[in-house]
């Protein structure tokens, strides 16, 4: 930098002296400073940095200095005319913001109004119930498995173990196509399709077959004669009760939270021998409300178990007429209602509300359960 | 079954501290499902006591006939009491069960001295209703014997807990008081002595009296047959009370002495009897089928019942006289003056009476066990156990046995001793299974590989696994550990599994609301559908048996359910409706008739049936495609602050089917179609690689009158699976052409009769492979074109995959794109 007195050169352009180029810069600095809106800022604009502005013009004047002088005087003007630019922009940024700030402000709407236009829709809890319990068993390399709802005798029946006799064939229980003796009736279970599983599939087998199921029940707030079940099934060498115990711990656990307790209690179902009746220890109480009057509980009516399903070792006559080397394989089966698991999981107290196709009941479920 | 607690402590030596709710969770434990304890009385409180009536004075000056009495309730509860009553079966002298004041009946009756027929009534006599023990209120109880001022609820047994047991069909032993004590004494490790091994001391059969001959005629259908005699026998005989109270614990009702002995001897032992009146036999009783033209039969229910030629019965010589093993014939019953007694007692064999029992819709306590399988040997047993209940309490003479019975061999089960433990998981050595198999009555030879005897009562082992079930039972499904077991990696959902999962999320997130419906419908829907006869959906199958005659069909389409459905939630007050369903429909086969074949393939279920007859099972199926279908009625979208709202119209329905399509990667054309149950201008056929796959439209406005919908309802309906299939297999990448794009817009004049769609199929072909894009962006009718005729607006946009279009090629494109439509379709360009 040089210094303002120093005086090297008789040679004076008095636009040039440091004296009114300051004074050039202070005059345009203190114009930009009060102009008030962008209008005016672009009018100072060109007073103090147009092509006719003092500074412009001083800068015209830079060559008719002598040579030793140019480059001072050039330095001198350059940086005023930078240091103009610079409050200008900055004054226009700031006049930017506040003119934005009014203009956003006034532009506002009122965010709460509603904005839905149109209905939400939603999928059928007990379908997505359904599917999400399967999903925990092909996480554990499961397939899902199906087979139709209008199903032979010999796959609902014969082949499962209950003889021709039982009352479960009976007009009491099962809906017959065609006639009672056409061999076709709406499935009773979903447990044919452990059979169809078996003769179509390789083993080892591990499935899950979730399904509509039929029984001639008069629709009340318990029963529905149309109703879903999920049934899984296992094939392989060597398993066990325990195995069956496990699996059933992990579903428990996948669908009621980590650590709820299952029961098995022995029971009887054709097509599994031995066989249990699944009960889950209640989520809501724990058994906390077992001879507790002060803390009843109306998810497991303060027994602190819930009847969740059936379940047992496949029973060797089934896999033998799936044609499985019993010697060698074994395996195990388990079912239970979809219905009463939405129930209990998801405090439905009357079964009528799945059925009746009410909008409402579906909608406050959305897509996930 | 219900089972009282005492009975059981009668044949099982209980500590006194075990009470019924101990005795149920054990057995539970043990597999027999108690579904409930009761307490006799449980809601009965405060002073009840055995009085004695001292005198009876008729009041008559009241509408009915009123007694006041004087009771004698012991000097500790105030001596005589006088009483009004108003029932009228008791006399001086009975002894009888007084509630006085301050006590408590079920309801909440409370008893207080209170003024009534001019009288204070300082108590009240009881009836068995009001006390809670039943439902007889005829009148009053009066007691067999007593003492004044005894406790009268310990004489009437109240606080009584009882078991109330579901027994399941492999149990047939539980359906006694004798099985269920077996399990009580093998759960709590006490010593059992079976009342049905015992053959009690009867008399030694009068020498001037002869038994009544029996006989069997089809072994098939009976094991053993027993007939005893009693003569002389008092008719008029009482129950003694305490088989009374049991029987009612029990849930049967007392009738008379013979009738109530052979009841109390079935529960008590779970073998069913039936007493004959020897004065209306004629010759041998007999036991087998009932055969061609065997006239109707007259059963103790006073229905008259035809005969099927396999049903089994007794008969005598005079014809059938009853359905043997599931109710008696009204002519042979005992009645108030019946002397001799002929008791049957047998072992008739499952299978035929359960079909017997099933033909006539008759399920009696005596089918219930039969068809469960009763002791194969116990018929004596009970029998002799029924003949000395009977002399003891009815007097007369024992007239003797006769009986019939087939070669019983019992059968032997080979089992593995290690089965147990390889099934349950846990450690179960070959002492243990051994210990539990002779805990439930089994003989046990054998080493490693034992040979088991099931004892005769359990009919239902029959497999090495049902004695696993027994043995893992006893040593507690409880201590079973817990083992998760690897399957092999699987390959997830199928592809079709996917796609209806997508399927579904598609049609929720384009509003529409997934219900569950009946499959079910009738003749009614199809024609208020206005299917036409002979149509596809007109081969419904046919239920048998439907819940409702209104509705006896499988459903051949969705829509019937969603019509009842939305018509439901209208009725609720809710007006903008948009629900769907995803679900089986039901077709037949052209060559399959609705009532099925007259002999459907069963193969045997001993091995794998051959691919054949696999094959033939499979034919007897009907088709069972799945449906995507949806509803639409109201508002699609509200009315709100932003405007108006719009109503769900037919371009909602067709284009939520092509939503649904595009989300599984499937373009479908709408075509103009006219099939029911829609509006026949209003309607697409939807259209997948070239197959109708679905329609959707607005409803015909007759159908929409039948449903009492509001106008302009409109569906769709489409078959998923034939959706699915036209979806790639493996979606191929599309050219993403970066290029820049060159719009044009062009309006061509066509005649209305002209789909638009066929339009711009026609730009598209003409216009090459250059163009990406025919969009139709307006439709005038009006001044501008002739009468007749409309304008259809379309945007172009062409683009290359390699550089950018010049005019001219732009210019050629859309000019052949015009050509095309004009040469197949007569469109004229407009505005040129
Ligand atoms: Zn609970």
């Amino acid at each position: 930098m040089s210094a303002p007195n120093n005086p090297y050169d008789p040679v004076a352009v008095s636009t040039l002296e440091p004296e009114a180029v300051d004074a050039m810069v202070a005059a345009a600095l203190a114009d930009i400073e009060s102009a008030g809106d962008l209008d005016e800022i672009k009018v100072v604009r060109l007073a103090h940095a147009g092509d006719r502005s003092p500074l412009a013009l001083a800068n015209r004047e830079i060559g008719a200095l002598p040579p030793a002088a140019k480059a001072e005087a050039g330095k001198r003007v350059g940086s005023a005319r930078q240091t103009v630019r610079d409050a200008l922009d900055a004054r226009l940024a700031r006049l930017e913001i506040e003119r934005d700030a009014r203009v956003l402000v006034e532009e506002s709407v009122d965010v709460t109004l509603p904005t839905r236009r149109s209905g939400l829709g939603a999928r059928h809890p007990l379908t997505t119930l359904m599917e999400r319990m399967a999903e925990v068993f092909m996480a554990m390399g499961y397939e899902v498995a199906e087979g139709p709802e209008a199903e032979a005798e010999w796959f609902n029946f014969d082949a499962l173990n209950v003889p021709p006799d039982h009352p479960a064939r009976t007009m009491q229980d099962t809906f017959f196509v065609g006639s009672e003796r056409s061999g076709v009736v709406l499935r009773t279970q979903t447990s044919p399709i452990q059979l169809r599983a078996m003769l179509a599939r390789d083993l080892p087998i591990y499935v899950v077959a979730p399904g509509r199921v039929f029984r001639t029940d008069e629709l009340d707030a318990t029963h529905t004669p149309v109703f879903h079940q999920i049934e899984g099934l296992a094939v392989d060498e060597g398993i066990t009760m325990a195995d069956l115990k496990g699996t059933l711990e992990h579903l428990a656990a996948a669908m009621f939270g980590e650590g709820v307790q299952i029961r098995l209690r022995p029971s009887y179902f054709p097509f599994t021998e031995p066989s249990a009746e699944l009960d889950l220890q209640c989520f809501v109480c724990r058994g906390a409300s077992v001879g507790n009057p002060e803390a009843p509980c109306r998810t497991c009516s303060s027994e602190g178990w819930i009847e969740w399903g059936g379940c047992g070792m496949v029973n060797p006559r089934v896999l033998r007429a799936a044609g499985i080397d019993t010697a060698r394989y074994s395996g195990f089966a388990f079912g239970m209602g979809v219905e009463r698991t939405l129930m209990f999981r998801h405090g439905v107290t009357d079964m009528r509300d799945m059925v009746e196709g009410d909008i409402r009941f579906s909608r406050a479920f959305g897509v996930e359960v | 079954m219900r089972v009282p607690l005492e009975w059981l402590r009668e044949m099982v030596d209980l500590p006194a501290q075990v009470d019924a709710r101990a005795v149920a969770e054990r057995l539970i434990a043990a597999g027999l499902e108690v579904e409930s304890v009761e307490t006799a009385g449980g809601d009965v409180s405060g002073p009840l006591v055995v009085g004695r009536v001292d005198a009876i004075e008729e009041l008559t000056e009241f509408k009915k006939p009123i007694r006041w009495c004087q009771v004698d309730v012991g000097l500790e509860h105030g001596g005589v009491r006088g009483i009004v009553c108003g029932a009228r079966n008791f006399a001086v002298g009975d002894h009888v069960v007084v509630a006085l004041p301050g006590a408590v009946l079920p309801g909440d009756f409370r008893i207080t001295a209170r003024e009534t027929y001019g009288h204070v009534s300082d108590g009240m006599i009881c009836s068995q209703r009001e006390l809670g023990l039943g439902d007889d209120h005829d009148g009053i109880m009066v007691l067999d014997s007593g003492t004044v001022g005894d406790d009268g609820a310990a004489l009437l047994g109240l606080g009584e807990e009882t078991l109330d047991i579901a027994v399941t069909p492999d149990r047939g032993y539980a359906l006694s008081v004798r099985g269920v004590a077996r399990e009580v004494a093998t759960a709590f490790g006490l010593p059992f002595d079976d009342p049905g091994q015992r053959l009690v001391d009867l008399p030694a059969p009068a020498a001037d009296a002869a038994p009544w001959p029996c006989g069997v005629e089809d072994p098939e259908m009976c094991e053993l047959f027993t007939l005893r005699r009693i003569i002389g026998f008092d008719p008029a005989a009482a129950t003694p009370g305490w088989m009374e109270r049991r029987l009612v614990a029990s849930g049967m009702r007392p009738v008379s002495l013979a009738v109530d002995v052979t009841n109390y001897v079935m529960l008590e032992l779970g073998q069913p009897l039936h007493a004959f009146d020897g004065a209306k036999l004629r010759g041998a009783v007999r036991a087998g089928r009932a055969g061609e033209a065997a006239p109707p039969l007259e059963t103790l229910d006073h229905v008259s019942r035809a005969l099927d030629p396999d049903d089994v019965v007794i008969r005598d010589d005079s014809g059938v006289i009853g359905l043997a093993g599931t109710m008696g014939g009204l002519h042979t019953e005992i009645d108030d003056d019946s002397t001799d007694l002929v008791l049957e007692a047998a072992r008739f064999v499952a299978e035929p009476v359960a079909r017997t029992a099933r033909r006539h819709r008759l399920s009696s306590e005596a089918s219930r066990r039969f068809e469960r399988g009763v002791d194969r040997v116990l018929a004596p047993y009970a029998s002799a156990r029924a003949a000395q209940l009977l002399l003891e309490y009815g007097g007369g003479v024992y007239a003797g046995m006769t009986a019939w019975e087939s070669p019983y061999s019992p059968p032997v089960i080979a089992m593995d001793a290690d089965l147990p433990q390889r099934t349950s998981g846990m450690p179960v050595d070959r002492a243990t299974v051994v210990h539990h198999l002779e805990q439930v009555g089994c003989e046990i030879m054998g080493d490693a590989v034992l040979d088991v005897s099931p004892p005769p009562w359990r009919p239902d082992l029959t497999d090495p696994a049902d004695l696993v079930e027994e043995v893992v039972r006893l040593v507690g499904y409880d201590r079973i550990p817990s083992r998760l077991p690897q399957a092999p990696a699987g390959y997830g959902l199928t592809r079709e599994q996917r796609l209806r999962r997508r399927a579904g999320l598609a049609l929720a997130a384009a509003g529409v609301v997934d219900v569950l419906t009946y499959p079910f419908m009738g003749e009614g829907d199809l024609d208020a559908l206005l299917v036409a006869a002979g149509e596809r959906r007109r081969r419904a199958p046919r239920l048998a048996n439907p819940l409702s005659e209104e509705q006896p069909l499988l459903r051949t389409t969705l829509l019937p359910g969603l019509l009842h459905a939305a018509r439901r939630n209208l009725s609720r007050g809710i007006d903008d409706i948009a629900l769907g369903e995803i679900g089986r429909v039901f077709v037949l086969d052209d060559d399959q008739d609705p009532g099925g074949v007259a002999e459907p393939p069963r193969p045997g279920v001993e091995q794998r049936p051959s691919d054949a007859e696999l094959a033939a099972i499979e034919a007897l199926l009907p088709v069972q495609p799945h449906h995507l279908a949806a509803v639409l009625t109201g508002a699609r979208e509200s009315r709100g602050w932003w405007g108006p709202g719009r109503e769900a119209t037919w371009a909602d329905a067709i284009e939520i089917a092509s939503s649904v399509a595009s989300m599984l990667g499937v373009d479908i054309v709408a075509r103009p179609a006219t099939d029911a149950p829609f509006h026949p201008g209003r309607t697409a056929a939807l259209v997948a690689d070239g197959e109708v796959i679905g329609f959707a439209g607005e409803l015909h406005p007759r159908v929409i009158a039948t449903y009492s919908l509001p106008a302009r309802t409109v569906a769709l309906e489409l078959d998923l699976d034939a959706l699915m299939a036209a979806a790639h297999d493996v979606a191929p990448a599309p050219d993403v052409r970066t290029q820049p794009v060159a719009k044009e817009d062009i309006a061509l004049v066509v005649a209305e009769s002209v789909a638009a769609a066929d339009v711009a199929d026609a730009v598209r072909t003409g216009a090459g492979e250059l163009c990406e894009e025919v969009r139709l962006f307006d439709v005038y009718v009006g001044p501008q074109v002739p009468e007749g005729h409309r304008s259809l607006a379309f945007a172009l946009r062409f683009r290359a995959l390699d550089r950018t279009l010049s005019a001219e090629e732009i210019a050629a494109a859309r000019e052949a794109g015009v050509a095309e439509a004009a040469r197949r379709h007569g469109a004229v360009l407009r505005g040129t």
